[in-house]
């Protein structure tokens, strides 16, 4: 019962669409080389070389050297470990919550006004203030800067599917599914969420690129993933100093988070389609 | 007579898609002369709408190409600036279209929208605009318009609204009014109104009605001359009695013998099917007469004392109040009545999609005005819903197979692979094809998806199925077959409809009884026959009387009432409804009595 025929078509509709397939191929790369970051880092990435500090990029260290005089190169292809874990972490973490608070507030009366005003609480704080107190009061490490961030951005994601929910669940076809007497997990599953998918996905891609901002902001704070491993945010935020002096030491960082949240955007996009069978057909 | 207002000769319209140009309509040609109606006429489709627009050169330049000639007084509209156009627009063509309710603006007065039209047209000072603004809501014959101008639009019901429109349309005196279904969402007694208001104004200011229109009824009412369309090619056109009199071309034969014409059930005790037209010659069989419901059964459904309130921050609204019925096996029960009278909220409580105030729903002999979630879904496989909207019905996302398969196997009915036979069993009842089983809802047309909605509904084996305008979206020869659809399956499964609808003609051929409800109570309920043929409330006879006659010789048989504005259906939370008595005029036909209030 499931829509295998949209998903045997996917790669194909994944191909014509040039956009998708490039946030793909982007994606595959930045991803892969996080993966396999021992093997293809020239250097060590927290190796210490005072001599060889704040050096232009040059063939010994393609994007140049930071005020340590540790590799920019190796360096920013291992933080891609750590701030692909935790953007994704937090887009899983927050999408989960979102979904599951937005449709429970959108499709049960009930519910709503508590979950809303939940929401609203929450709203209320800054991001990065919310989170600095999540952590804190957690202790910092990959684990805790991943729930941080994924409750304070499950609000938006909520308030969306909460909008969305409401709107679908007066869809005739919503009905039909309640008058054939479904049980209402059933009418949420296969027939709410799968109509959800297109306003989630965007909304996951935006949360995805904002995580590896405030994943940097946690880390400059003192509040983030333990220093001893590099993130593009640390990066970024350690990099600041030098912006004048010594560029590379913000712009190849800065590029690694561009790529990867463009690709990311444009997979999103993609799949957006993907999901829609008014689209998967030729033509 | 004089030249005409609008000359269209040989327009054909194209649209840009990935192979390339695709002609949308092709050749077509027709004039309207000074004080002149010509309805365009045909289905979904068949490029009425695009024609309009084309003249209006309203359609998006870079996507669509017209070739051919619109003259409007000698000028060639094809080839005018479009600064100039900008200028005929709203100047010397008037447009009202088909939505009243989204088409004027909520934050600004009606007089301010009124005035603004007059102030950039016209060149008047805002004074000058506001006085023009009163005479023209008093030409559209809006009752007490000086209190009314200062108004927002949410004050004025469909029918209100749409004579506003009128009214901002005529403000610069265009010589030509184009009307884009502009009755099709009003209902059927402000359709009349509406109607006879176009003409009144048309004679007063002699000026050309270019008409669209998919009712032949309306057409037969208001038209001197008729373009019949089909798949954008021009089918034939003519005077409009000559036309419906003598059509020429099979297909204007076979859409004037699908029309469901009130009236034509004399002497038939049961429902008949719709007569089955042949496409080719235009000639029509007329239907056979179906059985009647099984005389001394227990009724499936039993609605007694159901009253449905909704509380607003304004008040409380009765959208139900006190109605009562039964429902036996094999029998069609109509609920018809106009827009807000609470037929579709009765439907709805029936199937526990809106929780009942007070009263009883008796099915099988439980009351489920209260059940719990656990025994409606034992509920719910006697009973199923049809739904109007046979876009909006099917989940886009899930493909009609499974959309049929899935009740089956969540009310664990058969195992897997019996199911998928059984798909394909119904699928072939409703007169699709099983191998579309995998299509998904987009590929069908509103009339397949209708089939489809039928055949889901039939998976679980019902009782009885509350039909909700289940018709009223379709195109007429759909909606002839899908109708005669239903008749078959109650015929063959003995099942039961409640059958709501604000379409007369239609519930005239399905129904074994009817009831009328207005402003959320039955006013009257009985036999079919007695309803349409002796018609005891006021209401009722009203709402017989306004249903468009698709015969041009009976035109202006009517008298217009006076247009009133309808009254709230919003009460205090106090309020208590009066006890309404009934008197038996017949065995089995019940009319409210009137009262004082």
């Amino acid at each position: 019962m499931t829509d295998t025929t949209n998903f045997l078509a996917a790669p194909r509709l994944l191909l014509r669409n040039r956009a998708a397939l490039l946030g793909a191929v982007i994606l595959a790369i930045v991803v892969l080389a996080a993966l396999l970051a021992p093997l293809i880092a020239p250097y060590a990435p927290n190796k210490l070389s005072i001599v060889n500090k704040l050096q232009p990029p040059s063939a010994s260290h393609l994007f140049g050297t930071d005020e340590f005089g540790r590799d920019i190169l190796s360096r920013a292809i291992f933080a891609g470990r750590v701030s692909l874990l935790v953007s994704l972490g937090v887009v899983a973490l927050s999408t989960v919550l979102g979904v599951i608070l937005g449709v429970a507030a959108g499709y049960f009366r009930a519910l709503d006004a508590p979950i809303s005003r939940l929401l609203d609480a929450m709203m209320s704080f800054p991001d990065i203030l919310l989170a600095i107190a999540l952590v804190a009061a957690l202790g910092p490490s990959v684990a805790t800067v991943i729930i941080a961030l994924g409750i304070t951005y499950a609000p938006r994601l909520a308030r969306i599917v909460r909008g969305s929910t409401l709107v679908l669940r007066e869809m005739p076809y919503i009905e039909a599914a309640i008058t054939l007497g479904l049980p209402t997990w059933r009418v949420l599953t296969r027939h709410l969420l799968l109509n959800l998918a297109s306003p989630v996905l965007v909304q996951a891609t935006f949360v995805f690129a904002s995580a590896m901002l405030a994943e940097a902001s946690l880390s400059f704070l003192g509040v983030g993933v333990s220093t001893d491993m590099p993130t593009w945010g640390t990066m970024l935020a350690s990099g600041r100093e030098y912006m004048n002096s010594a560029p590379w030491l913000m712009i190849f960082p800065g590029l690694a988070i561009v790529f990867s949240v463009l690709s990311l955007q444009l997979l999103g996009d993609g799949l957006r389609d993907l999901v829609d069978p008014r689209l998967t057909k030729e033509r | 007579m004089s030249d005409p207002v609008l000359s269209v000769q040989n327009l054909t319209t194209a649209f840009r898609s990935r192979e390339g140009w695709r002609e949308v309509i092709r050749g077509i040609n027709f004039e309207v002369k000074a004080g002149e109606t010509v309805a365009i006429v045909g289905e979904s489709g068949s490029g009425k709408s695009v024609t309009a627009l084309s003249a209006m050169r309203l359609l998006p330049r870079d996507k669509t190409r017209s070739t051919g000639r619109i003259l409007l007084e000698g000028r060639d509209l094809l080839t005018l600036p479009e600064a100039e156009m900008r200028k005929v627009r709203g100047g010397r063509i008037g447009m009202i279209f088909q939505e009243p309710m989204t088409s004027l603006n909520p934050v600004l007065t009606i007089g301010n929208q009124l005035a603004e039209a007059l102030v950039l047209h016209r060149d008047m000072s805002w004074r000058e605009a506001e006085a023009e603004a009163l005479t023209l809501m008093e030409r559209v014959r809006i009752p007490s318009a000086k209190s009314r101008l200062h108004e927002y639009p949410h004050k004025f019901s469909g029918g209100m609204r749409q004579r506003v429109m009128i009214a901002m349309a005529l403000a610069c005196r265009p010589r030509l009014l184009i009307a884009d279904e502009p009755t099709t969402a009003l209902d059927v007694t402000i359709q009349a109104e509406i109607l006879s208001l176009i003409s009144e104004l048309q004679r007063e200011s002699e000026m050309g009605v270019l008409f669209i229109t998919h009712d032949m009824g309306v057409v037969a009412e208001v038209a001197d001359r008729t373009v019949v369309m089909f798949r954008g090619d021009m089918v034939e056109t003519g005077e409009t009695s000559r036309l419906f009199a003598a059509p020429g071309q099979p297909y204007t034969r076979a859409l004037l013998a699908s029309i469901p014409r009130l009236g034509t059930m004399n002497g038939a005790a049961g429902p008949r099917r719709f007569p089955q037209v042949d496409p080719r010659t235009g000639t029509a069989s007329e239907g056979r007469e179906m059985p009647l419901p099984p005389a001394g059964t227990a009724p499936v459904v039993s609605v007694s004392n159901l009253s449905i309130r909704f509380d607003l921050p304004q008040g409380r609204v009765h959208a139900v109040e006190d109605v009562s019925f039964d429902l036996h096996p094999g029998e069609t029960l109509a609920l018809v009545g106009e827009s807000g009278c609470g037929k579709s909220t009765t439907g709805r409580a029936i199937m526990r999609l809106t929780t009942p105030s007070a009263g009883e729903i008796r099915i099988d002999g439980r009351d489920i005005a209260r059940a719990r979630s656990s025994e409606l879904r034992t509920m719910r496989r006697s009973a199923q819903m049809i739904f109007q909207d046979p876009f909006a019905s099917l989940n886009p996302r899930i493909s009609v197979g499974d959309a049929i398969l899935e009740p089956i196997l969540t009310h664990g009915l058969l195992p897997k692979a019996a199911a998928r036979l059984r798909v394909a069993e119904l699928l072939d009842q409703v007169g699709l094809s099983p191998e579309m089983a995998g299509r998904y809802p987009h590929e069908f047309s509103g009339g397949q998806r209708q089939r489809v909605s039928i055949a889901r509904a039939m998976a679980l084996e019902p009782k009885f199925i509350v039909a909700d305008e289940a018709v009223s979206a379709l195109d007429v020869s759909v909606k002839a077959q899908v109708s005669n659809l239903l008749m078959d399956l109650q015929a063959s499964r003995g099942l039961a409809f409640l059958f709501i609808s604000h379409d007369m003609s239609v519930v005239e051929r399905i129904s074994h009884r009817v009831a009328v409800m207005h402003f959320g109570e039955i006013v009257e309920i009985g036999p079919r026959a007695a309803i349409f043929g002796n018609a005891q409330h006021p209401y009722t006879r009203r709402l017989i009387a306004a249903v468009p006659v698709p015969d041009p010789a009976l035109r202006g048989t009517r008298s217009a009432a006076p247009p009133q504005e309808p009254r709230s259906p919003l009460r205090p939370l106090d309020y208590v409804a009066p006890k309404r008595l009934y008197r038996e005029v017949a065995p089995g036909h019940f009319v409210m009595a009137e009262t004082s209030a």
